[in-house]
Formats: structure tokens, C-alpha cells, sequence
């Protein structure tokens, strides 16, 4: 081939692959796109119209009702009051489970003791469980600790959870901080808790955010503890969400719908739009350079 | 205050005996040099003496007192990583004054051994910088400095040198030496250089595999090495051995055309036989160039095939073989540079050693002085 030759194929190439690229973005978005639009139409339009036309007149009307009027089963309250379910079941979850994991990598892998990798490898079977499995047992220990039902009792079911992988996470991080530094700690006459609060602690600011956004992500999102273990008052937003859309008086009203779906999901979107780069940076980060 | 009394310490990891049975005394104020190949297990009884591992079997006792129940923090150790081991997140002077802080030290006595320590070593002009914005020497002062300010009974160095360039290494051996002269406190160091072994200790251990295998002053070892190991890794370049018979009461090295051969008069209190074979252990600067003053009975002259000359500045090494045996001689710069592919050389066997060639233990012998 010539130079020309080559130039010309380069090119096409490349408007190919840019081509592809941008359809299959459009094709990913797609589901996204039609939600946010179908959220601010009215029930005529949605009915009548094409899925993916612009609004003529867009009203939040759907939005206001979606928050704090729609029926999700006998009451009308909206999707608030089981946001801040939500918050009250992921914050507590996420807190514990992320700091018993950083205490838990600290010792599995700084201070081993006898039988301490089984002990491991019996945690991580925590990360490949199929939750399903464990609904009755579960159900039935949190019957007898008083827990049914409870909002304290879904907090410690996802730190139960929680913590096989936020263990994971850390002991594999401290793994990477140099086992010298504990010696010349202890050498120093640091012991257990003040060489983890001074030295491992400062040090782990990329996997707290890590773990962090790992579990809130995992918590908010669940649905399956949260259906099983909630009471009427207790429902995080996610149950909530599905009786929201199963419930209809009169015809179904997809505009609350959509706008209902985006409310759940908008946490989770938005820790990913603001803190996604740091959780690829705290995954790929070295505990300690030199 | 300050010796260490090491009694029949084994240590075993799962079935790998990594030491065997080690007895030592260690003199307060002694610099003692822990020195062997690697996997000898130097490192190994540094952790042992830290208090980092636990032994399998024996005790450590430091001034009499058993230690081996007794954390690292309380047997006021101090110790030198070979990595440093800086604490990443604090910055030099945060780390100097660790040890002081976690021991409770008022702090106007902190700020006090900071500064001492850091004026001492030259680092007090970067007190606020974290151990990453340092140059690899810096470190190393600023890990020596976190050791000296606690004032401990004992220094530990593992191989502080060894991540540092050839002549960084040089400078910061001697800073070494002087401090412990300024200091006089109980130093263990453990390396496998053989030359900073030399010239820093007040005596060498030398461990092999998990044994002591030679304890003594650098003048002992270098000159009455116990065998042929020690002899072959404590000197640069390393010793030449040569085989040969013993015949009539000399010591014969032989030679196909008898133009090269070395013969050593024996005197009557040599424990050797007839017709035994002996490993010979020249030193290379007992091999030099035909020197005009030199005379007597230990003086042989020899001719040598020259295969590899190397200036070392000072002298000259010049590495060839005499009767099929590498040997390595080292020579003036000036014989180096007028060097022909033959030539003669002197041998000075009075400082010659003599080894079993099975065992490797030293046999003694004993030279005819006339």
C-alpha cells in the first residue's frame, strides 16, 4: 500500500471505531434517556407518543408526586420517608462494616496467629455465599435476638455481610505496607492499637474510600435483605420503589414511575460521578512508596 | 550493660532448622559482626536477639536477665532495617522522636535528643520533610538517628549499607565506626559483605547454614582462618588454594615439567604423613612480583600464564593459572602494565594455611624456618 493508501484506511478506521463507539453509548443510554424524559411528560403524552420524543410541555409534577404523594401500598407518602430509611440503614452499615474490615486486614495480615488463614478463608466465603442461601437462617436469629423487622436489624444482617469483602479489600491493601515498619514500630515500644492508629491508619485513606464507596453502593442498592428483613416502617427506599410501581390507583402512572427509579438510584449515580475516579485511583494505589 | 549471652538458640521453621544450636557471648560496648552467605541465618538471630521472633529452642539473656518473654519495645533495642523502615506518614523529626513519644518522654527532652541527634548526623536541616522527599543516604542517617535517640543498651544493624551505592557505602561505614567509638555501645551487625565485616568489627562471627562456624578479631579470622570456608569468604580477593602431596617432609606442588613446582620444607612437628594431599591457601598479595628484597625460606619463585589483568588502582591483580590452578596474584601497577603473557612470580608462603581436602578443616602445619 501506498502512503496515500495507508492515510485514507487509518481514517476510515478510525471514523469506524468512533462510529461503533457512539452507538453503543447511544444503545447504553438509552433505558437512561427514555426515563428522565418519560419522567417529565404527562400521562396524555406518554400514552399517545413516541418513547423517545422530547416533552412538549416537561413539568415536575411527577417528580413532586414520586417524593411525596405516591401510594407504595395502604400509605401515600411518597418515596421521602423511606429515603431517609435508606440513610438511617446504609450510613450505621457502612461505618461498622468498613471499620471492622480495616481492624480485621490489620490483623490477618500484620499479626497472624495460629490457624489465622483458615480463619481467612472462612471469612471470605462471606464474599461468594448466594445470600438467598442464608434468608431462613438469618430470619430466624434475628426472630430470636428481638431484631425482626427492625432497622437495626437490617444494619447488622449487611455488616455481617459487609464485612467479607471490606476485610478482603484491607488485608490486601496492608498487605502491600512493608512488615519492617511494623518491627521498627514494635521496636519502638508501639503495640497493637497505636500502630494501627498511627502508622496504618494515615496510611489508608485510598481503601477507606475505597470500601467505602464498595459498601455504600452494595447497601443501597440491596434489595433482596431489604425486602426479607423490613418491616412496613422499616422498608429502604429500594422496597419501597418496587411497591411504588405496584401499586396503581387507577391507571399506571409511568411518569411517578421513572421519576421514582431515578430518585432511588440518584446516591449511588451520584458516588459515582463524584468519587468514581477515586475508587479506581484507591484500587490501583500502593500502600507505601521508597 | 549491654552484653548479650546467647545459649543454645535453635530456631526452626516448620522443618527447615534455619539455626542450630548457637552459643555466644556478646561484651557490652562490643562491635560484634554478624557475617555468611546468604541463608545463613544472620538475619534470622538478629530477630532472634530484637525480640521479633520467638526461638524454638535456647535462651537470650541480656545483662543475665532471660529475655526471651519479654516484648521488643521493653529490651531497649534499637535496630537499623535494611530498608529503613521510616515511617511513611510522619515527617523526620516525627520519626526520630517516635520511640521517645511512645515511652513517654517529657517533651522538652524530645526536642532535645532530636536535635542532638539530628546535628549529629546531619540531617537537621531536613526535620520537616517526609521520608519519600529524601535521597536514599538521608534515610539511612535519618533510620541511624531514629535508633540513637533512644539511647538503647544495644544497636542492631541488619545490612544497613546494602541498598546504598559503592560510595555511600565506604563514607557511611566509617560514620559507623566513629560513632561507635563516640558511643561505645553494644553494636550487632549483620552483613554479607566480608569487607565491612573487616573493618568494622571488634570481632567476626562467621555463620554458614545455621552454624558458627569461626568467632574471632578480623586480625584471627583474615590470618587463622579454622577452614577452608572461612578462608575462602573473608579476604578480597579471595584466597588461592592449590593442591599438593606431601613428599619426604616437603610440601610439593607438582608440576608436568617440574619448571613450576613449589616446594615447602616441613619442620618434624607436622602432624602430616607421606604421600597425603593437602589443600594449600595462598593469599593473592602473598603473590607478587619478584621483589629484590625479599629472601628466606618461605620465598619461592614461579612461572605464571597471565589470562586476565586488572588495575585496581593501588595494585594490580593479575588472575592466571600456574600448573592448571586458577591463582590470582596481585602486583604492582607497574609490573601489571609491563606484564607478558609469562611470567615469573614470587610466592610468600609464610602466611600459608593448610586445609584437609575432604573436610576443609585447617590442619596445622608448621613450616621449616630454616
Amino acid at each position: 500500500m501506498d502512503r496515500t493508501q495507508r492515510i485514507v484506511s487509518a481514517r476510515i478506521g478510525r471514523v469506524f471505531i468512533y462510529a461503533l463507539l457512539i452507538f453503543t453509548a447511544l444503545l447504553y443510554l438509552a433505558p437512561l434517556y427514555v426515563m428522565i424524559v418519560t419522567s417529565l411528560k404527562d400521562i396524555e403524552e406518554i400514552r399517545s407518543g413516541n418513547l423517545l420524543l422530547f416533552p412538549l410541555k416537561p413539568s415536575l409534577y411527577a417528580w413532586q408526586k414520586a417524593w411525596s404523594s405516591a401510594c407504595t401500598g395502604s400509605e401515600c407518602d411518597g418515596l421521602a420517608p423511606f429515603f431517609w430509611n435508606s440513610l438511617r440503614i446504609v450510613v450505621p452499615a457502612v461505618a461498622i462494616s468498613t471499620f471492622i474490615g480495616s481492624i480485621n486486614g490489620y490483623v490477618f495480615s500484620k499479626w497472624q496467629f495460629k490457624g489465622s488463614n483458615y480463619l481467612f478463608g472462612a471469612l471470605l466465603l462471606g464474599c461468594f455465599i448466594p445470600f438467598q442461601v442464608i434468608l431462613l437462617p438469618m430470619a430466624k436469629l434475628l426472630a430470636v435476638l428481638g431484631l425482626a423487622n427492625t432497622v437495626t436489624g437490617l444494619v447488622l444482617v449487611h455488616i455481617i455481610y459487609g464485612i467479607a469483602f471490606t476485610t478482603l479489600f484491607f488485608r490486601n491493601y496492608y498487605i502491600g505496607i512493608p512488615t519492617e515498619l511494623v518491627n521498627a514500630a514494635k521496636l519502638d515500644g508501639a503495640g497493637f492499637i497505636k500502630i494501627y492508629k498511627l502508622i496504618f491508619l494515615p496510611l489508608s485513606k485510598p481503601i477507606f474510600v475505597v470500601t467505602i464507596i464498595w459498601q455504600f453502593t452494595q447497601i443501597w442498592n440491596d434489595f433482596l435483605f431489604g425486602v426479607v428483613y423490613s418491616g412496613s416502617g422499616t422498608q429502604p427506599i429500594t422496597v419501597a420503589l418496587n411497591n411504588l410501581v405496584n401499586t396503581s390507583v387507577g391507571g399506571k402512572e409511568y411518569n411517578v414511575d421513572m421519576a421514582a427509579a431515578i430518585i432511588a438510584a440518584l446516591p449511588t449515580l451520584l458516588v459515582y460521578f463524584f468519587a468514581g475516579k477515586y475508587f479506581i485511583k484507591g484500587l490501583t494505589a500502593g500502600a507505601v512508596k521508597g | 550493660m549491654g552484653s548479650i549471652s546467647i545459649n543454645r538458640l535453635s530456631k526452626q521453621f516448620g522443618a527447615a532448622k534455619v539455626l542450630n544450636d548457637i552459643e555466644l557471648e556478646i561484651q557490652d560496648g562490643e562491635f560484634l559482626v554478624l557475617v555468611g552467605p546468604s541463608g545463613c541465618g544472620k538475619s534470622t538471630l538478629i530477630n532472634l536477639i530484637a525480640g521479633l521472633l520467638k526461638q524454638s529452642e535456647g535462651a537470650i539473656c541480656i545483662d543475665e536477665t532471660d529475655v526471651s518473654d519479654v516484648s521488643p519495645g521493653d529490651r531497649d533495642i534499637a535496630m537499623v532495617f535494611q530498608s529503613y523502615a521510616l515511617y511513611p506518614t510522619m515527617n523526620v523529626s516525627q520519626n526520630l522522636s517516635f520511640g521517645l513519644e511512645m515511652k513517654k518522654t517529657p517533651k522538652d527532652e524530645i526536642k532535645q535528643k532530636v536535635e542532638d541527634v539530628s546535628s549529629l548526623l546531619k540531617i537537621d536541616h531536613l526535620l520537616d520533610r517526609k521520608p519519600s522527599q529524601l535521597s536514599g543516604g538521608q534515610r539511612q542517617r535519618v533510620a541511624m538517628g531514629r535508633a540513637l535517640a533512644r539511647s538503647p543498651k544495644i544497636f542492631l544493624f541488619d545490612e544497613p549499607l546494602s541498598n546504598l551505592d559503592a560510595k555511600l557505602r565506604v563514607e557511611m561505614r566509617t560514620e559507623i565506626k566513629k560513632l561507635h567509638q563516640r558511643l561505645g555501645t553494644t553494636i550487632v551487625y549483620v552483613t554479607h559483605d566480608q569487607v565491612e565485616a573487616m573493618t568494622l568489627a571488634d570481632r567476626i562471627v562467621i555463620l554458614k547454614e545455621g552454624e558458627i562456624q569461626q568467632i574471632g578479631t578480623p586480625f584471627e579470622i583474615y590470618n587463622n582462618p579454622v577452614s577452608r570456608f572461612v578462608a575462602d569468604f573473608m579476604g578480597s580477593p579471595a584466597m588461592n588454594f592449590v593442591e599438593c602431596v606431601v613428599l619426604n617432609n616437603r610440601l610439593i606442588v607438582e608440576s608436568a615439567d617440574n619448571k613450576n613446582e613449589l616446594s615447602v620444607p616441613l619442620n618434624d612437628e607436622s602432624s602430616l604423613s607421606n604421600m597425603d594431599t593437602v589443600i594449600l591457601g595462598i593469599r593473592p598479595e602473598m603473590v607478587t612480583e619478584p621483589k629484590p628484597g625479599s629472601t628466606g625460606p618461605f620465598i619461592h619463585h614461579f612461572a605464571f600464564d597471565v589470562d586476565v589483568i586488572e588495575p585496581m588502582g593501588a595494585d594490580t591483580l593479575a588472575i592466571g593459572r600456574w600448573n592448571d590452578v586458577e591463582v590470582q596474584a596481585r602486583i604492582s601497577p607497574e609490573a601489571g602494565m609491563n606484564a607478558e603473557k609469562v611470567f615469573e612470580l614470587q610466592v610468600d608462603t609464610s602466611k600459608a594455611v593448610l586445609f584437609d581436602p575432604y573436610t576443609g578443616a585447617r590442619v596445622d602445619f608448621k613450616p621449616a624456618t630454616a
